[in-house]
C-alpha cells in the first residue's frame, strides 16, 4: 500500500511495544468461538519466538459485554478492570496484553478515567480492596495482542514456512482487513496507524508477502455493536452493517479477510451464511464465501501449524479454497477430529454456502 | 425472497451511490454557483425561513439532496420561497442563497420554477 499525507503521518506512527515480560488475559467470545486461536496465539510467542508471556488461571471477563449492554456500570466495570491488573501484579509482570478488541477500549477508557479523575480511581481501589482485599500497580504497558504480532510481524515473516501468496502463480494473495472498533476508534494515538489508517493488521499481511487492498468500507463497523447484536429485534441492523462491508469488499475478490477482533471474526463469518440464506449470494464465487482469519490464525498458518490445529474447522466459510491456494497441507479426514484424537460433531452443512 | 427465516432480516441500505448518481445539473449549478459548494448544512437558512414555517420548504436539505442526485422533490419545495431573503442575512459562509434559489429553480425546472420562485 502506498501512503502519502495524512495516511503518511499515521503509517510511521509506532506505539510503545515492548519486546518480552507479558501478562496475557483472553478473550470471552475468541475463546469460546475460536478456542484454538489464543492457545495458538501463546504457542507461537513462546514457541516460535521465544518470549515470556504468562496467563493467570483466576483472570475473569473484563465486563465489557455486561457493560455494553448497560447491565453493569462503569464504576463495576473498573473495578473489575482493577482486579485483572492486581493479578498482573501479582504475577511479577507490568507489559499487560488482552486478547479481545473491546477489552483493550475498555483498559484504555479505565486507564484514562483514572488518568483525568484520580479520585474515581481512589474508588475503585477502595471498592477492590473492600471486596477481594486486592491491590493493583498500573500496567507500565497496554497493548492488544495484535499489536505484539505486529511488533514481531518480521521474526515471524523469517521463519515462514508458508508465505501469503498463492502456491502455483507466485502472486500475492489478496487480502482485506477489519480492524475491531474498540481498537483506535476511542483512543486513536493507542492503535498502530490510528482510526484512519489502521496498520496493524496490514503491516502483518505485507510482511508475510500478501497484497493489502484498501476496499472503500474499510472504516466501517462490523455491526456487532453489542446491543444490535444481544436485542434480537435489532439483529436485522447487525448482519445490515456486515452486508454493506462484504459488498464493498467483493468487487476486490479477496482471498481472505484478516481481522483482530473476537467478535469482528466471528459475525463477519457466521453472517455470511445468514445472507447467503437470504438472499442466494456468496461472496466468494458461486457456493463459496470469503474465508475469515483471525491475525493468530494467519500466523500460525505462515509458521506452518496444522490448520485444524489452529481450529480452522470452526469456521462456518470453508477455509480449504484458501489452503489448496496457499498450498498448505491439510488431511480432509482429520478436520472434525479433536486434539484428543476422537470425532467432534460435524455441523449441518448448510445447502447454498459451503463450509467444507 | 428470504429463504430461510431467522426472526430477523437485512434492512435496505439507503446509501447513496454517487457513481450512479451523476448529474449534468448539480454541475451546471456548481458551475454558475459556486458558492453552493461552501454550505457547510448549518441549518441557519431553515430555522430562519418564513415560508418553511407554513410548508415543506428547507434550503438545507435541498442543497444536501441536489448534491446527492436527488433532486426531484427537494427542488419543488423551492417553490414556496417568498425571496424575502432572511436567510441571506444569516449565513455564516456568505452564500447569496436567494440567488442561490432563484438559480436551482432555473436549472432544475426551467418551466415552471424560474417563474414561480
Amino acid at each position: 500500500m502506498k501512503f502519502s499525507g495524512i495516511q503518511k503521518i499515521w503509517s510511521e506512527w509506532e506505539k510503545e511495544i515492548p519486546d518480552d515480560h507479558w501478562f496475557y488475559v483472553r478473550s470471552c467470545i475468541r475463546q469460546n468461538f475460536f478456542p484454538a486461536s489464543e492457545r495458538r496465539y501463546l504457542d507461537i510467542v513462546r514457541g516460535n519466538l521465544g518470549r515470556d508471556i504468562f496467563e493467570h488461571p483466576e483472570h475473569t471477563t473484563c465486563g465489557g459485554i455486561a457493560y455494553h449492554n448497560e447491565c453493569i456500570p462503569q464504576l463495576t466495570q473498573m473495578t473489575i478492570v482493577g482486579r485483572q491488573f492486581s493479578i498482573m501484579t501479582e504475577s511479577g509482570y507490568s507489559n499487560y496484553v488482552c486478547s479481545c478488541v473491546t477489552s483493550f477500549g475498555l483498559y484504555c477508557e479505565a486507564l484514562n478515567t483514572w488518568k483525568e479523575h484520580p479520585e474515581i480511581e481512589a474508588m475503585v481501589r477502595e471498592k477492590l480492596w473492600e471486596s477481594c482485599h486486592r491491590e493493583f500497580e498500573i500496567p507500565k504497558s497496554l497493548v492488544h495482542a495484535s499489536d505484539l504480532i505486529y511488533h514481531l510481524r518480521h521474526e515471524i515473516g523469517a521463519k515462514a514456512v508458508h508465505k501469503l501468496t498463492n502456491a502455483n502463480t507466485g502472486e500475492p494473495l489478496r487480502v482485506v482487513d477489519h480492524v475491531g472498533c474498540h481498537y483506535a476508534k476511542m483512543f486513536p494515538t493507542k492503535g498502530v496507524g490510528g482510526a484512519e489508517y489502521p496498520h496493524v493488521l496490514s503491516g502483518m499481511v505485507e510482511a508475510w508477502g500478501g497484497e493489502s487492498i484498501d476496499y472503500p468500507e474499510r472504516r466501517h463497523c462490523c455491526g456487532y455493536g453489542f446491543r444490535q447484536y444481544h436485542i434480537k429485534e435489532n439483529r436485522g441492523y447487525c448482519v445490515s452493517n456486515t452486508h454493506k462491508k462484504l459488498e464493498s469488499m467483493e468487487p476486490y475478490h479477496p482471498d481472505f479477510i484478516i481481522t483482530n477482533c473476537p467478535g469482528c471474526a466471528y459475525f463477519l463469518d457466521r453472517w455470511q451464511y445468514v445472507i447467503a440464506h437470504q438472499t442466494r449470494h456468496t461472496y466468494g464465487g458461486p457456493g463459496q464465501g470469503i474465508p475469515v482469519l483471525t491475525f493468530e490464525e494467519a500466523a500460525g498458518l505462515v509458521l506452518g501449524y496444522d490448520p485444524w490445529d489452529l481450529g480452522l474447522q470452526m469456521h462456518q466459510v470453508a477455509v480449504e479454497p484458501l489452503l489448496d491456494k496457499m498450498g498448505v497441507p491439510y488431511d480432509p479426514a482429520k478436520k472434525y477430529l479433536g486434539t484428543n484424537g476422537k470425532a467432534i460433531p460435524r455441523p449441518e452443512l448448510p445447502s447454498i454456502i459451503r463450509c467444507c | 425472497m428470504i429463504i430461510t427465516d431467522f426472526g430477523y432480516c437485512l434492512a435496505p441500505s439507503n446509501a447513496v451511490k454517487v457513481d450512479k448518481t451523476t448529474d449534468w445539473r448539480f454541475e451546471k449549478l456548481c458551475a454558475l454557483e459556486s458558492d453552493v459548494l461552501k454550505c457547510i448544512g448549518c441549518g441557519s437558512c431553515t430555522a430562519v425561513c418564513s415560508a418553511g414555517h407554513f410548508s415543506q420548504m428547507n434550503l438545507r436539505q435541498c442543497i444536501l439532496s441536489l448534491s446527492r442526485g436527488q433532486w426531484e422533490k427537494s427542488v419543488r419545495s423551492l417553490s414556496r420561497c417568498m425571496l424575502c431573503g432572511k436567510c441571506l442575512m444569516v449565513c455564516p459562509r456568505g452564500i447569496n442563497t436567494r440567488h442561490l434559489i432563484l438559480s436551482i429553480c432555473r436549472i432544475y425546472c426551467p418551466g415552471e420554477g424560474g417563474s414561480n420562485a
